[in-house]
């Protein structure tokens, strides 16, 4: 027997796809389906939830290569708008992080810095269809003599430029407060003191890997929404930790699992790839990110049906404990009270605000829908899930 | 019985005089001073908000011309650019005044310029610098 009353392959929801038959609702509207109608029901009817996320994602950058030159150059040190970038790889790549400041910033000796141009930076800037500045050093050898390369490039006529973050979507984040006497200035955002304001970073009930809480239709291969373009779920992101407490319906209560992603830069849009300042923190890059979890079963369906309500998340303080290594948690919330816009802390009610845009999110949620519906978008079967040990 | 908020603008070579003193000794104007700043060498700047009968707030604004105050009507120096907010309301907790708001249903960003006391804490805390400011006061 067995163990699903609805099973649906990859293959016959890519067929509905493509004759127009399929059923696609997004992250929030599955909700009110699976409460209405109950998950074997809205299994049968639904075939594809769309997630969304736009936030600060810092582990993030671009693999850019940027064509020989005459005579030709094996690279040391490469800069893009003078943001230094990785070049400790073949002649002409390089990778271009988001977090890396321009060189000459101030970084925090004016505290807390301003970080008004760094990698993220480039990177919209070049999906925006601007001339970057390329400078390249090189120590010179037989094969490749050129010492020095200084042109402007366009991701037009760039050879090859490819997004690939090693660690994006985390599923869950902290809410940061700040437990000192004065304010410090975290990636959380500004945190005033006595724990004056909370900030927390996540989609809640349209985050992708949310939605799928056990990775059971997400890995290698997953098709995705990546910056406004169609990208993949390589591997799992860096730092990736499934074995968390989770509540009783198997969503964790802390941060999890990540993604590795990749895909085209020049089919990206910078509407979806924002270079960000973080005051006396410093650069990143916000980000567009959505994933459509097909629904295979009931089992599926039921996971993507979790509201605000049911998701939570812990109170960390980021003034003390986060900088030393101690991971404490000062209670646990929802993000349904995340979102109302206060919590209760200590007999107080404090403000939050994510780092998070919800319009954002709702509007990738939609995009992908309508992507699918039209049939120009695919549900990609992973070659493997990501590991859940 | 009138009220308004401003921004003055005082040169460098005003700076030590005592115009808030003679706006209220000598024409009798209420004021409120919501925000001030002085650069050293450069320029000063104050926010506030005057009340008082019409005829004493024009005489007033008259004394402020003639010794060089430049005066500017509060919340047309503090923009919100559109393209470059994305709505996340991590500025909302900092704005003293709610001049910054948030449907929490739509999760849409409204600014009201009126309420707006030209603080910069939406400058410093927006990531997309999705906040801007008039050149003369940046």
């Amino acid at each position: 027997m067995k163990k699903h009353k609805i099973n649906k392959s990859y293959q016959d929801i890519n067929e509905r796809i493509r004759t127009g038959e399929v059923v696609v609702v997004t992250a929030e509207e599955i909700i009110d389906i699976v409460k209405k109608e109950g998950p074997v029901e809205a299994a049968r009817r639904v075939d594809v939830v769309t997630t969304g996320t736009f936030a600060p994602m810092c582990s993030s950058g671009a693999f850019v290569n940027f064509g020989h030159s005459v005579p030709r150059i094996k690279a040391s040190n490469v800069w893009l708008n003078n943001v230094p970038a990785y070049a400790g790889i073949a002649a002409v790549d390089c990778y271009i992080g988001v977090t890396q400041p321009c060189e000459d910033d101030p970084l925090n000796k004016v505290y807390p810095g301003e970080f008004n141009y760094g990698g993220g930076h480039v990177i919209q800037d070049l999906v925006a269809g601007k001339k970057v500045h390329l400078k390249a050093d090189a120590y010179g050898t037989d094969c490749y003599p050129k010492r020095i390369v200084e042109k402007e490039i366009s991701l037009r006529k760039l050879p090859n430029a490819i997004l690939c973050n090693p660690r994006n979507g985390y599923q869950n984040y902290n809410c940061a407060v700040n437990l000192t006497n004065k304010t410090v200035y975290t990636y959380m955002g500004a945190l005033k003191p006595r724990a004056a304001n909370a900030n927390y970073c996540s989609a809640g009930q349209l985050s992708p890997l949310l939605n799928d809480p056990y990775y059971k239709t997400i890995g290698l291969g997953t098709r995705i929404f990546l910056g406004g373009a169609e990208g993949y779920v390589t591997w799992s992101g860096t730092q990736h930790n499934p074995r968390v407490e989770r509540t009783k319906k198997g969503f964790p209560n802390t941060p999890a699992g990540t993604l590795w992603v990749m895909g085209d830069l020049k089919k990206m849009k910078p509407k979806w790839l924002m270079g960000v300042s973080i005051q006396g923190y410093g650069c990143s890059l916000s980000l567009g990110l959505g994933i459509p979890i097909p629904i295979l079963n009931e089992e599926i369906v039921q996971y993507t049906a979790i509201s605000d309500e049911e998701l939570f998340t812990q109170i960390a303080d980021y003034g003390h404990d986060y900088a030393n290594g101690i991971s404490k948690s000062y209670g646990q919330v929802s993000y349904a009270e995340l979102k109302s816009g206060h919590i209760k802390f200590r007999g107080e009610e404090i403000p939050t605000a994510p780092l998070s845009s919800i319009v954002r999110a709702r509007e990738i949620a939609e995009m992908l829908k309508r992507w699918i519906l039209k049939g120009k978008f695919l549900i990609g079967e992973p070659q493997f899930t990501l590991p859940i040990r | 019985m009138k009220q308004m908020k401003l921004v003055f603008i005082f040169p460098e070579n005003i700076v030590e005089e005592p115009v808030t003193y003679n706006l209220i000794s000598e024409y009798g104007v209420r004021v409120n001073i919501l925000r001030a700043s002085i650069d050293p060498g450069k320029q000063g700047r104050m926010v506030v908000e005057l009340s008082g009968e019409e005829i004493q707030i024009s005489q007033g604004l008259n004394y402020l011309e003639n010794v060089g105050v430049r005066v500017t009507p509060l919340g047309q120096n503090i923009q919100r650019l559109e393209d470059r907010c994305t709505s996340c309301t991590s500025c909302i907790p900092h704005c003293p005044t709610q001049a910054l708001d948030v449907d929490r249903e739509s999760w849409n960003v409204t600014f009201d310029p009126e309420k707006c006391i030209v603080c910069f804490s939406c400058l410093e805390t927006c990531i997309y610098n999705a906040m801007s400011v008039e050149e003369q006061f940046a």
